[in-house]
């Protein structure tokens, strides 16, 4: 999918955003998924998020491993570089990039088989190194492409299409992202856009790895009953614990909500997100608290979404290992090489 | 017997973890600045204390480097190895052993003379503790053998003072340890032996230094940004030896912040993709691994060679298969290298036969990486990677700049009616790249699966196919870009000898001895793949050539067969592959004994 130049006339009916560009211009190919996959209503998300932020497409980075989840950068910001990579290992190609290009804004897509059974450690790595992605992971109980084997984040007692009953513990990806230490930890519901639009504008701000799982029934394989990760089962066990309000600048900040009910965090760079508390005794930015919150819930047959935990103060891998603001691809070579003056004089040491 | 002076070999017999590679160090050193070529060699076990560790030491006034496996002197230190460390001294050699403790008469040899000197007795009787003890002790034999051979105890104390010039107490304890053994030896026995030094002046324009560290200062300088690793022996000292030039030369003078960033990965996946990553966003990047960890990063490699992403790889052979010996050098990658990965694939591969080489092809190998758009494996091994090698000075041409490639500017995609990431615009199989977060019209979808020529995803046949033949046109036409063979040829020559990479330096030597002996022959060391017509050209114009080589099933030579129109009868292999790097020897009767069954 190169550029081709398309011409810049718009529907006019089309509302243009801060920089001018419609939600349109975020846009990407025509999806090849099922009709009535939950990756697609992401996708839509995904780009509502962009075009709300005012972001330019091409400062982005769009990065997934494999899977049909893998497919959808393709189906948003045309004007963007995408990486399609291999299954499970986008982590590892998105720090490499990172590193490479800290200005670049990386949004990493991935399934539930990529990110917890091949991918399972490049995503836990990633997630103690902080890499400043926003990694969705879009979750539907099942290998989609490979035609409805069960992933690892099935939960025990759920069957499958042909009927078969999964036996094993499930890897919830929310508790374990919070014991990885990752410092932005959020679920979702790709049928719930109002809640995930924020929460993706919010995780793109963040500063370090913003992980979100957003619960995304296949239809073919695992939207029946028994499946816990059907549509009608998501909706009627779903409880929104935070709903999260991006706001793009401090002297913004609405006065709005219950101020009992809402915790703001301010952001690297000054903009802040308005957290709405729908449980009043939940702390966002309690680790421990949040990690036994969610357990409890889960045990009664819950799934908690919303934005679950933030950790404010986060720095990112490049802040962490001390790397100069500037892209490191882009640096003068003058400032990389030594010289030979320098080599010579080395060279004492090896004699 | 005569003086053999500037011209033997000894060996040093210690267990790991006794602190003995710094009187080794010591040893090296003060016969380098006496200005007598010298190379040593570790031959260490994987484990980190207790096991036997050898250090061997080969004084050459002529210049040779490679291993030799006559020892005229063996300090046998370690008592669990001393039965074959007594075998191995040559007929009418020396015999160096701690006399503390009487020697068991069953080692005694009567063509061997033994010269005791009571190490242990005398460090405990001048130094307190038990560390102390051990390490002075090994200050005290390289005393010892600085008297039997000859070396120069000023330099001795020179180089003692250079390197601890922050711990004055650590001079007086060295100094004091030296004596022991030198004074010890002065007083009881006649010296210096008939094996010994003499000043010479042929090392002034040389360094000391191993490959690793050499190939991490090529990094350096080809200004690399981004180093992704898991620790593997024997390439660990590589990163270590770039995070420290960092330190050293990639700080911002203001800031202090880092110019570089080197991340440690979970595995060797990991550290390839980081390397893919960030050589696609445009940073030059690397990673230093060995065998094990080419293994694990087969799929990416693939995704690199066909998505034509740049990757520098460093891969330090040891031998293998699987944990093989991890501390012992081979050749074993040559072909899986070569070919890395499922599918369709060839790839660039550059072989450096020493750490001079290490340093220049480093550097060759990010120009060519971008150039081609295609990984690209320096493959050295734990030879040179980890032994401290004399080679010529490294130079530097200020006038280099990084060859980018075909990366295209912001202001050349605005300008440029259309972009298509796969397209052979210029007919030379390599097409135009964009880096991402550059520019709009620069974007394009990077995939592993079936793309056409214009980047587009696709399952048609004929586009797939010929996305796959330009890339393997690209790849072929970098056979004139690696490093030419080195030839050499002899008047008179019939046969020719063949090798790469670290066998050069046995080689070279076997080489010399043959052409001595009356037999001329042609050399070749190939130092790159594809194969440019040089090497074919050579290896026909012999009717037999000896493929020399660090592997038991000869790689090189099954390459040369795969890739080359040369029929395989004109290719004889010799081969060694022990774990430790080869000699001269193992190359003369490796083509004598071949020559005996040809003629
Ligand atoms: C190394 C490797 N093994 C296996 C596969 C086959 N494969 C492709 S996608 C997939 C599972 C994808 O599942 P998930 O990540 O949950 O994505 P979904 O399709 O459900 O969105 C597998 C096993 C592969 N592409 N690569
Ligand atoms: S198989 Fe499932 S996951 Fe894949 S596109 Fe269809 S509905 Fe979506
Ligand atoms: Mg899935």
């Amino acid at each position: 999918m190169s550029y081709i130049a398309k011409p810049k006339v718009h529907h006019p009916a089309l509302k243009p955003n801060a920089i001018g560009l419609t939600r349109r211009d975020y846009e990407g190919a025509i999806t090849t998924l099922c009709a009535g996959c939950g990756h697609d209503s992401i996708t839509a998300a995904i780009i509502q998020a962009f075009w709300e932020l005012d972001i330019e497409p091409y400062k982005v980075a769009k990065l997934s491993g494999i899977g049909c989840s893998s497919k959808t950068p393709a189906y948003f910001l045309r004007e963007a570089h995408g990486f399609n990579s291999v299954h499970g290992r986008m982590p590892s190609i998105s720090t490499g990039a990172g590193a490479a290009n800290g200005d670049l804004i990386m949004i990493g897509v991935s399934g539930d088989g990529d990110s917890l059974s091949i991918g399972l450690g490049q995503l836990s790595h990633a997630i103690r190194r902080n890499v400043n992605l926003l990694y969705v992971l879009e979750n539907n109980g099942v290998y989609g492409l490979t035609k409805g084997q069960f992933s690892a984040s099935a939960d025990p007692g759920s069957t499958s299409k042909k009927g078969e009953t999964n036996t094993m513990a499930a890897i919830d990806s929310v508790l374990l992202a919070l014991t990885l230490g990752a410092t932005f930890v959020a679920r979702s519901f790709s049928g719930d856009k109002e809640q995930l639009v924020p929460i993706l504008k919010a995780g793109l701000k963040h500063s370090g790895f913003a992980f979100i799982d957003v619960i995304s029934p296949c239809v073919t394989f695992n939207d029946h009953e028994g499946s816990t990760k059907a549509y009608a089962y998501t909706r009627e066990h779903q409880i929104p614990i935070v709903q999260a309000d991006y706001v793009p600048h401090r002297d913004e900040i609405t006065t709005a909500y219950d101020p009992g009910a809402v915790q703001t965090v301010t952001l690297h760079d000054g903009s802040s997100v308005n957290l709405r508390k729908i449980a009043e005794d939940y702390d966002p930015t309690d680790r421990d608290r949040a990690y036994s919150f969610i357990r409890d819930h889960q045990a009664r047959g819950e799934v908690c979404t919303g934005l679950l935990y933030i950790d404010p103060t986060s720095s990112d891998m490049m802040e962490q290992n001390d790397v100069v603001p500037a892209p490191l691809y882009n640096l003068p070579y003058e400032n990389l090489c030594p010289g030979s003056t320098e080599l010579e004089k080395l060279q004492a040491r090896y004699r | 017997m005569s003086n053999r002076v500037n011209d033997f070999a000894f060996k040093i017999a210690t267990a790991n973890g006794t602190g003995s590679a710094s009187a080794n160090g010591l040893i090296m050193q003060t016969i380098f600045r006496m200005g007598i070529p010298v190379t040593g060699k570790n031959l260490f076990p994987s484990n980190i204390q207790g096991l036997p560790t050898w250090y061997e030491i080969r004084v050459s006034k002529d210049g040779y480097t490679a291993r030799t496996p006559v020892f005229d002197l063996v300090l046998a230190l370690n008592a669990a190895t001393y039965a074959k460390d007594v075998a191995e001294v040559r007929s009418g050699g020396w015999l160096v052993y701690d006399s503390t403790w009487p020697l068991d008469p069953k080692l005694i040899r009567d063509d061997v003379t033994y010269v005791g000197v009571p190490l242990a007795q005398m460090c405990g009787e001048s130094f307190k503790g038990v560390r102390e003890r051990i390490l002075m002790k090994n200050i005290a034999y390289a005393g010892a053998l600085a008297a039997l051979i000859g070396m120069d105890p000023e330099i001795i104390r020179g180089l003692t003072l250079e390197k601890y010039s922050k711990k004055p107490a650590l001079v007086d304890s060295n100094q004091k340890a030296v004596a022991l053994g030198y004074d010890y030896i002065k007083a009881n026995f006649d010296c210096p032996l008939p094996i010994r030094l003499e000043p010479m002046d042929e090392t002034k324009d040389s360094i000391l230094i191993d490959g690793n560290t050499a190939a991490a200062l090529g990094c350096v300088y080809a200004g690399a940004t981004v180093g992704a690793w898991y620790p593997i022996t024997p390439s660990t000292s590589m990163m270590e030896g770039f995070k420290g030039f960092c330190t050293r030369y990639r700080r911002d003078p203001e800031t202090k912040k880092n110019r570089y960033a080197i991340i440690q990965a979970e595995d060797e996946l990991s550290a390839i993709g980081m390397v893919i990553g960030a050589s696609w966003a445009g940073a030059r990047a690397f990673t230093p691994t060995s065998g094990p960890g080419i293994s694990l990063m087969n799929e990416f490699i693939g995704l690199a060679y066909y998505a034509e992403v740049p990757a520098v790889v460093f891969d330090v052979q040891r031998t293998g298969p699987s944990t093989g010996m991890p501390t012992r050098t081979q050749q074993g990658d040559i072909m899986l290298c070569a070919y890395a990965s499922h599918g369709d694939t060839k790839h660039i591969c550059i072989y450096p036969c020493d750490p001079r080489e290490a340093f220049e092809f480093a550097v060759a190998a990010f120009d060519l990486a971008e150039r081609y758009q295609t990984p690209v494996f320096v493959l050295t091994d734990l030879d040179i990677g980890m032994n401290d090698w004399m080679i010529p000075k490294l130079t530097w041409n200020d006038a280099y700049r990084p060859d980018r490639g075909k990366v295209l500017s912001a202001e050349e995609l605005e300008a440029a009616k259309s972009f298509y990431r796969y397209l052979d615009v210029d007919g030379d199989g390599i097409p135009q790249r964009s880096l991402p977060g550059v520019h709009p019209k620069g974007a394009f979808f990077t995939r592993g699966s079936g793309h056409n020529k214009l980047g587009g995803y696709t399952e048609d046949g004929d586009e797939y196919q010929e996305v796959l033949d330009r890339i393997a046109r690209k790849v072929d036409g970098a056979k004139d870009a690696v490093p030419a063979p080195i030839i050499k040829r002899t008047a008179g020559a019939k046969v020719g000898i063949v090798t790469v990479g670290g066998c050069h330096a046995a080689c070279a030597e076997a080489v010399d001895t043959l052409i001595a002996e009356g037999t001329p022959v042609d050399y070749m060391r190939v130092r790159g793949f594809p194969f440019n017509d040089e090497v074919v050209e050579f290896l026909n114009s012999h009717e037999t050539n000896f493929i020399v080589e660090q592997n038991r099933d000869g790689q090189l030579r099954s390459l040369l067969t795969l890739e080359t129109n040369v029929p395989k009868s004109k290719l004889e292999s010799v081969r060694y592959y022990s774990g430790f790097p080869m000699s001269a020897h193992h190359v003369l009767s490796g083509v004598s004994s071949k020559m005996a069954v040809n003629a």
